[in-house]
Parts: structure tokens; sequence; C-alpha cells
């Protein structure tokens, strides 16, 4: 990309892209040319699991001023969460292997 | 410009070559029927990655009567859709230079290795892909014409370098070997106007034949049909002055 900017975290989460749910593993966030949006430059974020391949990603390309606000966004719903007492600042438990389906 | 009384036709498709480290990457081809022989063109797709739009390009390349080869740049990073692909290379910081000159530098031998193609091969980027195109044009031997349309990063500070674009490609213009087209917006941030003073101050200083156009009301990818970014007088005029300098350099 043209920028280069470019950063990635390791996080642990769930993404959704199409029907199924997937381990997220890393977020990749740069600030350079997205898809879709009509602009030059965005903030992007990629949440993606880089061990299941290219296609295990959840994209989202923000304007300046919503990554800001989403930014924002986050820190206050956190603080009030730990405000609350209800933040669980805990690691995700890796859930058991999906049972097959019965036949 | 053909006429509507002359007999026309393509083969396009995906091929396999000799990259990097002789590495199998794939690439697609497109060429007029017939034996020719016609100059050859090398295509480097953009940074979003190996996608629709430069399927299209090297197909106009055939088009205009050339043998047109578009390697696949992130072919090592893995497949699925040309955005997975390319978000991941974005992530990564973009190919390293040094795999992506061997992989241009396979596709040039490519070219030369087909009966119909003429000893003249030029190269061909937009985005990142100009950048890389003049870069080509620098380091490898073997190229007729480079035609750089908005290449960023060509100009880069210090603190931009990175292990897998270690050098700007500015430093390297008194290497350049065969002439140059340069397309840029006015308007665009990567490079900004500036930065292709500066391009253009080096070319100078080292004697190199370039041709630099610069388009008022025209940002970065100002080609790109599939995208705001689109300016469609500057865009036909852009595709006029390629045609007119390929013609002159690699006919």
């Amino acid at each position: 990309m043209c920028t280069m900017i470019a950063h990635q975290v390791k996080i642990e989460g769930r993404g959704k892209s199409g029907p199924d749910w997937f381990e997220v593993r890393e977020a990749n966030v740069s600030y350079d040319h997205p898809y879709d949006l009509p602009l030059e430059h965005a903030l992007n974020i990629d949440f993606v699991n880089e061990a299941l391949g290219p296609g295990a990603r959840v994209a989202v390309e923000l304007s300046v001023e919503g990554a800001r606000q989403l930014v924002k966004t986050i820190q206050a719903v956190l603080a009030q969460a730990d405000q609350r007492g209800v933040l669980e600042d805990i690691p995700v438990v890796a859930a058991p292997a999906p049972r097959p389906t019965p036949a | 410009m053909y006429q509507t009384d002359q007999y026309e036709g393509m083969i396009a498709e995906t091929v396999s070559m000799r990259g990097h480290n002789g590495d199998s990457i794939n690439a697609y081809v497109a060429r007029p029927l017939g034996s020719g022989p016609f100059p050859g063109m090398v295509v480097i797709h953009h940074a979003p990655g190996w996608d629709e739009w430069y399927r299209e390009c090297t197909r106009r390349f055939a088009h205009h009567g050339y043998v047109a080869i578009s390697p696949n740049l992130y072919f090592r990073d893995g497949h699925g859709t040309p955005e997975d692909v390319g978000a991941k290379v974005r992530a990564a910081g973009g190919a390293p230079d040094a795999r992506v000159l061997g992989d241009l530098d396979g596709a040039n031998a490519w070219l030369r290795s087909v009966p119909y193609v003429t000893r003249k091969v030029g190269i061909f980027g937009t985005c990142s892909g100009g950048r890389q195109a003049f870069l080509a044009g620098c380091r490898l031997k073997g190229l007729d014409a480079v035609v750089d349309c908005w290449g960023g990063r060509v100009v880069q500070s210090k603190e931009e370098l990175t292990q897998a674009q270690p050098v700007a490609p500015i430093d390297y213009t008194k290497d350049l070997s065969c002439p140059v087209l340069g397309l840029f917006g006015n308007e665009d941030k990567s490079p900004t106007p500036e930065q292709v003073d500066q391009h253009e101050a080096e070319l100078k200083k080292h004697g190199k034949q370039y041709e630099f156009h610069r388009y008022d009301g025209a940002g970065h990818g100002f080609f790109y049909y599939d995208r705001a970014a689109y300016r469609q007088d500057q865009a036909m005029d852009g595709w006029k002055k390629v045609w007119a300098f390929l013609e002159r350099t690699l006919r």
C-alpha cells in the first residue's frame, strides 16, 4: 500500500464473516487505501486469524473522524463497565472443539 | 487506432512462471492472436492486489498490440479473494522490494522466452506498482520503457525505510537504464507534487530521458473507474500519453 502505515496487535476474540464465527487472533490496523470506502486513505481494521488463511477476515474501513469516535467510545464503554465492577479482564478460555452433528 | 473492418482476437489466461529465487508463481497473460511479434509489457498490479482492474488492464495492453504479463506479486502470501490477500500484504507493510524485483525480472524473462515477443519490453505500474516499475527500471537489466503512474514513496524519508523496502527508489535514479513516463495527480498525497518535483529534479540531474505529466483536478489512482478517485478527462488523456510513449519506445 502506498503509505505502508500498518500495525498488528495480538487479540483474543471471535469474528463473524459470512454465516460462521471464527477465532480472531490478530487485528491489523492501517492508515492506507481502503477497498470500498470512497476515500484515498482510511483507518482500516482487519480482524483476522492468520493461521486460517487470508479469508479469515472481518474488515472495517473508517473515516478519520469515525475512527477517533470509535476509540473514544470503546474507552468510555470499558471505563463504565469498570466503574460498575462488571469488567471481566481475564483471558478467554479456549472453547472446547464443537461436537460433530449427529447423523 | 484499430479499424472497424480489421480482424481482432486475443488470448488471455493464467500461466506459471519463474519468479524470485526461481520460485514458481502464477501470472495473467494477455496477447493478441497471431505470431506477431509484438512488444512485451510487464504489468505490475497495484497495492490493493492482483484484482479485476488489473486483469482488464492487462487485456487492454493486448488490445493495443502488446503481449502483457501481470505476475501475482502476492503469490507467496496465500490465496483467496484479491482483497483478502491484499489486506494481508497491507498489514505486513507491503511486498519486499527484493522479492518483487525478482518476480518482475522473471516476468521479463518469460516474455523474452516466447517467440511472439519482439526484443522490446516495457513495464507499467500504478500506485505501489508505479514505484516498483521505476525501481525495476533502475535495478533490472533488459527493460526498454517505464510507465510510473502515481508511484507513491519513490521519495522516502529515512523513517519510512523498512527491512522490506530498505532504499528509496529515488536514490537509484543514476542507474535508470531506459526512458520513463510519469503520470501524477496534483491533488495526490502520495506522491505529493513536491515529491514529484524532487523525483523530476533527480532525473534531470542525472540526464535521464523522462516525460512527466501532472493533472489538475486529479488525486491518487485517477485511472481506476471502480473508485471515487476516477477522473474521466485526466484518465483518458493519461492513456493517450501511455500509448504514444510506448509507440515511441517499444516499436
